[in-house]
């Protein structure tokens, strides 16, 4: 039965009963549980936005609180996913992989390949990423692309409390490597998620909202402010479809190639910068195989190609706005 | 002199076998090497047997290794089959990885061998991983990360030393100290004495043993091993030893010294150490020893012949266990 709960909730629970069903299934990071070693309470923290809290006394000895060492634990994962665990290895900060990349892209991303097929990895790394936090340069990126890039590497973006969870539980059954980016805005975002378990397949976008005008392509965050901009433009009679992509790789290119033949019209919404980002790849993939269809320059709202900046106002002109994909989508409405 | 004194001779011979299987490997591939027909980076190992074959007889396939691009003589003491590493080299269809590994990538799970590795002090948290899993699922295996001098300044390997006494992991941190990163002398790039100096630092004893003595490795890895079974948690060994052929093959080894090089090989080798010493302690024969170069020789052989004729991958592969599923 659904009920309202956050974004958090719902990846707690989703944990939580993935860990019930598989006792391989272990979650470490940098105070995951909180207060290891010190003199006040045990699981303290939960993680260092409470995303974790609780599973540490319900589930004994599963939840570890690490060094404050991101190459070793996250490496410690990936080896432990080799030799036959389901870890769930909390990054904190998409930002933080500067110091562990190397056991992402060069361990776990290739082993499957480099040993001719013999070696599973099913690791999943959770990380927090997105701008609005006032957090600066350090603590705001949008990576998604960056891992995107990489084979052998699955990544996904819930935007809402429902994908969050159903997403999660496919990333911790699924047998690949699995970058699980959380953006830090919607953590508090309610939303109906079923009680029950359930998984959602990796490689299907959802369709947020159908319209036959134009199709707005997005991910994450930016999904929210994609559909807001299209109910504005509703009332001005624009019908906008809303494309949530749910996983960037695998990438659902059928549904992406179907609207944007339908509709001739395409802006493509990506939160990270612009070069070598996902809204240049799915343009490229737009302008190689529906060209013909293309009745306008396909559009790209993102942020400048700038670090994200700490003061209010330059964070707020920095994040793209409601505003800017609707100015967008008038522009290829022509 | 005595040797070893839980050693049996079938045990001896099982170690003899191992090393020389490793030296004639190596030696085989120098010269091949040359002739052109192996692609890409061959690293040697050549001259450390004795730390591979000396920690590997206390192991089973429950143990995970992981290893370093210099690989060869710890996957073959693993178990990884022979013939299979050789057609990997020489990147055939039929090589342990399929040809899309090769020399650096040498890997095979279900003999505990978690690879080679291209990514020097990768291994470090891969192997915490694997004792984790260990300790985890109760399994009484450990894991044993093999890194050399260079990895020994590695970050992560540090991040791992730490990591491993936090969790008090069953594994054992071997650092083979041949002397050289690349090029440059461990003398000059470890600020330490010795690497296992820095063993205290992270909370774990430090032991320092003879790499060209078979039966001090042997010893010195048999307690560390132990301990990590008996949960006593991790231990850091520095190997000390040198290696025969260069950085990787090709490599003109102008920084080492003239003869350097000769006068191990007369005077240290850790084979002729280990025959000498077994032969006066009348526990193996000359002849046995022979008996067991011949038939590791005709092994290489054939693993050669047979890599040299083996299919080499096709289209398929390329595209093929990128991923378990990818829709």
């Amino acid at each position: 039965m659904a009920r309202k709960i956050t974004f958090s909730q719902a990846i707690n629970e989703a944990l939580s009963q993935e860990m019930a069903r598989d006792e391989t299934v272990i979650v470490m990071g940098e105070d995951n549980a909180g207060g290891a070693g010190s003199p006040g309470e045990q699981d303290a923290w939960g993680g260092v936005l409470g995303v974790t809290k609780g599973l540490f006394h319900k589930y004994p000895g599963r939840v570890l609180d690490t060094p404050l060492s991101e190459g070793g634990y996250i490496g410690a994962a990936v080896g432990a996913a080799a030799c036959g665990m389901r870890p769930v290895a909390e990054l904190m900060f998409i930002d933080f992989m500067g110091v562990c990349f190397d056991q992402i892209f060069n361990q776990a991303a290739k082993f499957r390949y480099m040993f001719g097929g013999k070696a599973v990895t099913p690791v999943v790394i959770r990380a927090m990423q997105g701008a609005g936090l006032r957090a600066a340069a350090q603590h705001s990126q949008m990576l998604t692309s960056l891992f995107t890039h990489i084979p052998g590497l699955k990544v996904v973006c819930p935007s809402t409390p429902y994908d969050a969870k159903g997403l999660l539980i496919q990333a911790i059954r699924d047998n690949d490597p699995v970058i699980f980016c959380e953006h830090k805005l919607l953590y508090s975002r309610e939303g109906d998620v079923p009680e029950e378990s359930y998984a959602i397949p990796f490689g299907e976008a959802n369709v947020v909202r159908e319209g036959d005008d134009v199709t707005i392509v997005t991910y994450g965050r930016m999904v929210h402010y994609a559909t807001e901009a299209a109910e504005k433009l509703a009332k001005d009679g624009i019908e906008v479809e809303v494309i949530d992509l749910r996983t960037t790789s695998p990438l659902d290119e059928e549904t992406i190639l179907e609207s944007a033949e339908r509709t001739g019209r395409v802006v493509v919404v990506d939160e990270a910068n612009p070069r070598c980002s996902m809204a240049t790849d799915i343009s490229a993939l737009i302008a190689q195989r529906a060209f013909h269809s293309l009745k306008a320059p396909i559009e790209m709202v993102t942020a400048p190609h700038t670090p994200t900046p700490f003061a209010g106002v330059l964070e707020d002109m920095y994040i793209p706005s409601a505003k800017q994909i609707a100015d967008a989508v008038l522009k290829v409405r022509g | 002199m005595s040797v070893s004194s839980d050693l049996s001779k079938d045990e001896l011979l099982k170690a003899y076998r191992m090393m020389r299987t490793i030296r004639e490997f190596e030696e085989r591939l120098h010269v091949e090497f040359a002739t052109g027909e192996i692609p890409g980076f061959v690293h040697l190992y050549a001259g450390e047997e004795a730390s591979a074959v000396g920690t590997m007889l206390h192991l089973n396939d429950a143990d995970y290794v992981a290893t370093t691009h210099r690989g060869h003589g710890h996957c073959i003491a693993k178990g990884v089959d022979v013939r299979g590493m050789m057609a990997e080299i020489y990147g055939r269809k039929t090589g342990v990885c399929h040809g899309k590994g090769g020399s650096m990538h040498i890997a095979d799970l279900s003999k505990g061998m978690l690879g080679a590795n291209g990514i020097v002090g990768a291994g470090g948290p891969l192997i915490c991983g694997a004792a984790l899993a260990a300790k985890y699922k109760k399994s009484g295996g450990v894991g044993v990360c093999f890194f050399g001098d260079g990895a020994s300044n590695q970050g992560v390997i540090f991040e791992s030393l730490n990591l491993a006494s936090v969790w008090r992991l069953p594994a054992i941190f071997v650092a083979e100290n041949n002397g050289y990163a690349e090029a440059t002398s461990s003398t000059w790039s470890v600020a330490t004495d010795n690497i296992a100096d820095r063993a205290s630092g992270f909370g774990m004893p430090g032991v320092i043993v003879d790499g060209f003595d078979f039966f001090a490795v042997h010893e010195a890895l048999g307690e560390a091993i132990e301990r990590a079974r008996q949960g006593g948690g991790p231990t850091l060994v520095e190997v000390k030893f040198s290696r025969y052929f260069g950085h990787f093959e090709g490599d003109a080894q102008t920084y080492r010294a003239p003869g350097e090089v000769q006068k191990l090989r007369d005077e240290k080798d850790c084979l002729k150490r280990f025959e000498e010493r077994v032969v006066r302690a009348e526990m193996l024969t000359a002849d046995q020893l022979r008996g067991v170069h011949a038939e590791v020789k005709t092994l290489i052989d054939s693993a050669v012949t047979e890599a040299k004729a083996a299919p080499l991958p096709t289209a398929e592969d390329l595209l093929s266990d990128v991923y378990v599923s990818y829709p």
